[in-house]
């Protein structure tokens, strides 16, 4: 009886609504259109627009007793940049620096996420993937702050030290491998953890029956499965490093890419969009190696 | 269980020790904001709650948080029109280009920030000054907006996969037109994933620096506020009071968040991107 009533029902009302949900219905197309339109527009617009824009400006003059900016094209700030050894001393320390923060968060990361794929209960494993997850949202700004007071002469470091007679100057070099090495570190887990978790416990089994001990295992097994998802990690370690200036600003006086980009834009505006390529064109060849060993595919 | 039970025992130890030095630096701030004293020196001789009170007070401090919140708020809002906008044409199409969409969202986080920073203020310097537009409240919700849609994409897409379409057909086959299947039918799946994906753009925007100072101007929103008056130490206690503040802040929407989208999209911040995120997101 209820599918003849049902037979009964009138067609909806045609009401403006619905017409165009039936012209959206039949032209998938336009609806795709309509759908993309805004976020294409503000994306390609306001963000390509200004990577645009910020290519073009280094290729500009700057007239070097007003600081104005003269717009004919010219090569002189990327001759200046590769042709002045500052801007190559600063590039390969930034390089170096973001090269031995990956190492250290690497070696950091591996027993905690080893720990959470392979020893934690389900119970704890949730738990610490979410104690991890929450100080990577708290303020960059507010932990480069605490790190500031830690490193500093009065700071925990130095007290920690005193007793053995020894001291840190936390404002160095080092100290800043240290920042940066605790602001990315969740950035590796992360990746590793999920990394070490796809491996299918029976090949460690089978790695243990053929009579290997744990180093054996751990060195011809685990590390070469888990190694894209460190290169992944690794990602984020790197490129992270490279374009950063608060950090440097607050930790040290040495000078990095970020840095000096921060400090010389006011001047030379050209100079500082030159030079903030080469953080893009290390980050674009950095993940073109991690594309070769396969570090997208876990991702 | 291959691991040896002494492997077991000095992974265990390993976890805690990184845990503790995850944890470590956030509770030195949260101890140094009640710090009787202006300097600061390890370890804190007397506590107290005065700064507290000091901070509450300091008028500079409450006009950037009120700038905070309001870019934050504004921030969120494009960033939910735009990411569930998104998510929703590359979750139910295929379509030529549909890759270099999902890659347009995550980019304005993968290039650093200084990057995304100088070409947004080149460009409102030499294209948007012309026409008027100056720095203030809407160039830092447009710089914030344009990093914060990532987080609302990823948690909408993760949730655009676990549903299917055949419930818009349904809908639209018993006679829903197209904003009432979204409102009827799409809404109410997708809820708490916008909610999570809002709360995460909002803790995003609330605390960014890095690219906020190229947008700003001469405005002051809560961190550069921090960053500017770090120069002055005798401002230092009521410095650190703000911090623990923001951490507060940052992390409750965060802890939300998390509650809500059971951990998915959680990563999707800064340059982890979702990427981690789907990972973490696809284990059972």
């Amino acid at each position: 009886m209820t599918s003849v009533q049902h037979s009964e029902t009138p067609p909806p009302r045609a009401s403006p609504g619905r017409r165009l949900s039936t012209f959206f219905f039949r032209h998938p197309r336009t609806r795709l259109g309509v759908l993309l339109a805004l976020p294409v527009a503000w994306l390609v617009v306001v963000y390509f627009g200004s990577l645009v824009v910020l290519l073009v400006s280094a290729f500009w003059d700057t007239d070097p007793f007003t600081a104005e900016i003269i717009r004919t094209p010219t090569l002189e700030n990327f001759q200046t940049i590769i042709e002045r050894p500052v801007y190559r001393d600063v590039a390969w320390r930034t390089i170096q620096m973001a090269l031995l923060v990956t190492l250290a968060d690497i070696v950091l990361a591996f027993p905690i996420a080893y720990y959470m794929a392979r020893v934690a209960s389900p119970r704890t494993r949730s738990l610490l993937v979410v104690a991890i997850l929450m100080p990577l949202w708290a303020s960059y700004l507010v932990k480069v702050i605490a790190w500031r007071s830690i490193l500093s002469d009065g700071g925990i470091i130095n007290w920690a030290l005193e007793p053995l007679g020894l001291s840190f100057d936390g404002y160095s070099t080092v100290g800043l491998w240290l920042v940066f090495t605790y602001l990315w570190l969740p950035f590796m887990i992360l990746p590793v953890y999920a990394g070490l978790e796809r491996i299918p416990e029976s090949l460690l089994e089978a790695s243990t029956d053929l009579g290997a001990r744990s180093l054996t295992t751990f060195t011809r097994v685990i590390f070469p499965l888990a190694f894209p998802a460190v290169v992944a990690g690794s990602i984020f370690t790197f490129s992270l490093t490279l374009g950063d200036y608060i950090a440097p600003g607050l930790i040290t006086s040495e000078q990095f890419i970020g840095t000096v980009i921060y400090n010389i834009r006011g001047q030379a505006l050209p100079t500082a969009a030159a030079f903030a390529m080469v953080p893009i064109v290390v980050i674009v060849l950095y993940l073109l190696v991690a594309r070769k060993l396969r570090a997208f595919e876990s991702l | 269980m291959v691991e040896s039970r002494l492997t077991r025992f000095l992974l265990r130890g390993g976890a805690i020790a990184t845990l503790a030095f995850i944890y470590a630096p956030l509770l030195v701030i949260a101890l140094y904001a009640f710090n009787q004293n202006v300097t600061q020196a390890w370890p804190i001789e007397n506590y107290s709650t005065r700064w507290f009170s000091v901070a509450y007070h300091n008028e500079d401090a409450r006009d950037a948080f009120r700038l905070s919140i309001t870019a934050a708020l504004g921030a969120t809002a494009v960033a939910l029109v735009l990411g569930t906008l998104a998510s929703m044409a590359v979750s139910r199409y295929r379509f030529f280009g549909r890759e270099v969409i999902t890659f347009a969202v995550v980019l304005p986080i993968a290039l650093p920030g200084i990057v995304t920073g100088l070409a947004l203020q080149a460009t409102i310097l030499d294209v948007l000054g012309p026409l008027g537009v100056s720095f203030g409240l809407a160039t830092i919700v447009i710089g914030h907006a344009t990093f914060c849609v990532v987080v609302v994409y990823n948690n909408v897409i993760a949730r655009m996969r676990r549903t299917t379409g055949s419930l818009d057909e349904a809908s639209a086959d018993l006679g829903a037109d197209s904003w009432q299947t979204f409102r009827y039918v799409m809404f109410p799946q997708l809820r708490t994933a916008l909610l999570a994906g809002g709360l995460l753009a909002f803790a995003l925007s609330f605390d960014e620096v890095v690219v906020t100072i190229f947008t700003a101007g001469a405005q002051q929103t809560l961190p550069i506020w921090i960053f500017a008056t770090l120069a002055r130490p005798a401002q230092l206690p009521i410095v650190n009071v703000v911090a623990l503040f923001v951490i507060v802040v940052s992390i409750i929407p965060v802890y939300i968040a998390a509650r809500l989208a059971g951990g998915a999209g959680l990563t999707a911040d800064r340059p982890v991107k979702g990427a981690v995120a789907a990972q973490v997101e696809a284990e059972p």
